[in-house]
């Protein structure tokens, strides 16, 4: 039997699902570790075999179509509220087979990763994977904003739930706490969007919105409020200034799972979602141009003025994290400042009006981040330390680990051929094609850093002095196997690219310089941490200003933190004071006022038996004299 | 003598009695009061019976004092017991149930 591909789609998500229902349920199962891993692992194999064989199944004229497979949900007396189904079109099924592949090979790379948690622990991992590519992978196929609102909300809590795996160190549980609250600043402002969308409209799905969008039929009061809201969804989940302080944080969970939620796909939710509903952004009353993710883009370029805002924040977060990213001395959170500067690049392509870029960017971006994630778990596992400064000389131990990290990180500073310099390529085409100069020199700026922070990494990890001549174990042939597939997956992106002859519409010196300025901050890097020949306290001193703030992350954590204590215990304050002055004082009086009467009633009862005696002569008589009158 | 007479005379003792009752300070001539107000009802007992041709009345009053000589010694065996504890049968020192 043949299946289309809303079927497929279907079973995509069925079977992590399955699996995430069977480590949750059979307690057995998932405290035996191992056989729990060997379940997700598999469901998850099975699950990229049915995203490709979706893939594969769309003709090219059919990705166009929307086939879909809904059903109405949350009914009402107008018709239902809501559908719920898979909605299948050429961007979901890149994104699906991405999103499987990622976590199936990240699964497989933690089976090694994990190899000494008690097998508990390990279960309790996998489960959550589990849920987590099921929720994500709703996401990406959902067919209108409420389905994506749940799923992004379930992500949201597999970040939380892995981020804090280790829960018993106190800066994981932190780290999840200040992950889950940040990010859920932002989909307040999502929800309250798509609610207020939901009344303007009627509708939640995706496709009558983007019909009516298209038609030029959707006339609403207020859409820029209102894509600006679920924009704010987008800058949480997406890590955009200034709700980018999560993300480095987030680092605190098991470096596989930074590799695929805090890298290659969850983050990306934001660029997808505002890719999606772009239309509406730029039809906004305000004429200008701004960007938004991709799945809703249509939706965004109804509203320019958002959309320009999204390119502006875009473009400032790559600057502002590529510059953090310099000074850093993990290499995860040097990893993790880079993907939010790599999230502000695709940001900077939606908010420009070209989400294909975006997407373009987000795919390749997803396989050589998360390659260069587990390449750094294996370097954390060699040396015990995050510490760059703390490395080096790895390449000649493990020339395949120093190689596939080498091939990540020339793709990531967009180094031709490889996959980032076509995308970064096309995004800074698109940015340039919608005229918008700063964000463009904001996003060349990004990339000479970008460069530069990377080889920084490289040259001190895997060139120069080797810090200590102990032998080290092999890396698990799991995790090494999965690193030099990624290699190779990249390798074979940028190949295609560059022999597809795909080229992004700009002028033809953009590449030139894109790579250019690349090259530079390579060039850089390596007079400065291999040849020596600058010193880098020299150019720290000669970069004062930026140094110093960058040192302290722009003081945006410290500002979190005081804005949110000035909060709380100003709200605090004021909730203690009605509660102890209002609320009680009510209690209070109504209390002695209780007590008093009591204390008056009391003096009647004198128990003395004559008194007693009296009342009942005087009640006797009263009676008589009722019944004489009555 | 007509009944008025009686029941007059019956009203009379009762009021003498509860003021006995009201008054004393004296637990035992509390007693005393409830007993001539117990014998007030025994005469209007006796006058109607008399007066009706009912012997019902008489009969009554046979339990009532039966009854009388029964709660007097209950009555008078608290008093005694009451002294004993209290060293007092003032009624106005007696205020165990004030609230």
């Amino acid at each position: 039997m043949r299946l289309g591909s809303p079927e497929l789609a279907l079973l995509v998500l069925a079977l992590p699902f399955a699996s995430f229902l069977a480590l949750a349920l059979i307690r057995p199962l998932r405290r035996s570790g191992r056989p729990a891993a060997a379940v997700s692992i598999l469901a998850m194999a099975a699950a990229l075999g049915a995203a490709a064989a979706m893939t594969w199944e769309a003709s090219p004229a059919a990705r166009g179509l929307n086939p879909a497979r809904l059903w109405s949900w949350l009914p009402a007396d107008g018709g239902p509220m809501a559908s719920v189904g898979v909605w299948v079109d050429g961007m979901a099924m890149q994104m699906c087979v991405l999103v499987a592949l990622i976590s199936l090979l990240v699964q497989i790379y933690s089976w090694s990763y994990l190899a000494d948690e008690p097998p508990p622990s390990l279960g309790r991992y996998y489960a959550y994977h589990s849920l987590f590519a099921f929720s994500m992978l709703g996401l990406v196929l959902s067919p209108g904003f409420l389905q994506m609102f749940v799923f992004w909300e379930l992500v949201g809590l597999c970040s939380y739930l892995l981020i804090g795996y280790w829960y018993d160190r106190p800066s994981a549980a932190r780290a999840a706490v200040k992950a889950f609250w940040i990010t859920k600043l932002g989909d307040l402002g999502f929800v309250a969007g798509i609610v207020m969308l939901w009344a303007a409209t009627g509708t939640f799905d995706f496709w009558p919105l983007f019909q009516a969008a298209q038609a030029g039929a959707l006339h609403v009061d207020g859409l820029t409020t209102i894509m600006f809201l679920i924009y704010l969804g987008a800058v949480g989940k997406s890590a955009q200034f200034p709700l980018h302080v999560w993300l480095p944080d987030a680092m605190e969970g098991p470096t596989p799972v930074s590799a695929l939620i805090h890298a290659a796909t969850m983050v990306t939710a934001g660029v997808y979602m505002v890719a999606r509903s772009r239309v509406i952004f730029e039809r906004s009353p305000v004429a200008l141009e701004v960007v938004m993710v991709a799945r809703v883009h249509p939706l965004f370029e109804l509203v320019p003025p958002v959309l320009t805002l999204i390119a502006w924040v875009g473009a400032f977060t790559a600057l502002l994290a590529a510059t953090m990213a310099c000074v850093e001395r993990d290499i995860k959170r040097v990893l993790a400042y880079s993907t939010v500067s790599q999230l502000g690049y695709m940001m900077a392509a939606n908010g420009a009006g070209a989400p294909e870029a975006a997407f373009q960017h987000l795919t390749t971006h997803g396989v050589f981040k998360a390659l260069l994630f587990l390449g750094a778990g294996i370097v954390i596992h060699h040396f015990h330390t995050n510490d760059v400064f703390r490395m080096g000389g790895l390449f000649v131990q493990r020339p395949w680990v120093g190689g596939a990290f080498l091939v990540a990180t020339l793709a990531l500073a967009g180094v031709w051929p490889l996959p980032g310099f076509f995308s970064k390529e096309a995004v800074l085409a698109g940015v340039l094609d919608a005229r918008l100069s700063v964000p463009f020199l904001m996003l060349i700026a990004t990339s000479f850093l970008t460069a530069f922070y990377m080889f920084r990494v490289v040259f001190l990890a895997f060139f120069g002095q080797a810090r200590d001549h102990h032998e080290h174990p092999a890396p698990p042939v799991a995790m090494d196997a999965v690193c030099r597939g990624l290699a190779l997956l990249t390798l074979a992106l940028g190949l295609r690219a560059a022999l597809g002859g795909h080229h992004a519409e700009g002028p033809a010196w953009l590449p030139w310089v894109s790579l250019a300025w690349a090259l530079a901050g390579i060039t850089l890097a390596w007079a400065t941490y291999q040849a020596h020949a600058v010193d880098p306290a020299r150019l720290a001193t000669a970069l004062a200003p930026i140094d110093f703030l960058a040192r302290r992350r722009y003081f945006l954590d410290a500002l979190f933190a005081g804005t949110y204590r000035v909060l709380l215990l100003g709200l605090s304050r004021v909730v203690g004071w009605v509660d102890r002055y209002l609320v009680d004082g009510v209690l209070n009086a109504l209390s002695a006022g209780a007590l008093r009467a009591g204390d008056t009633a009391r003096r009647l009862q004198t128990g003395h038996p004559q008194d007693y005696v009296y009342g009942v002569a005087l009640g006797v008589l009263l009676l008589l004299v009722w019944a004489q009158l009555g | 003598m007509p009944l008025t007479a009686y029941l007059v005379l019956a009203a009379l003792v009762f009021v003498i009695g509860l003021f006995g009752v009201l008054t004393r300070r004296n637990a035992v001539g509390i007693l005393l009061g409830i007993e001539l107000m117990l014998n007030a009802v025994n005469i209007n007992l006796v006058a109607f019976s008399r007066f009706r041709a009912d012997v019902a009345g008489l009969i009554f009053t046979l339990f009532t004092i039966a009854i009388t000589v029964a709660e007097i010694a209950v009555g008078l065996a608290i008093v005694i017991v009451i002294f004993r504890v209290r060293r007092t049968i003032e009624a106005d020192h007696l205020d165990l149930l004030r609230g």
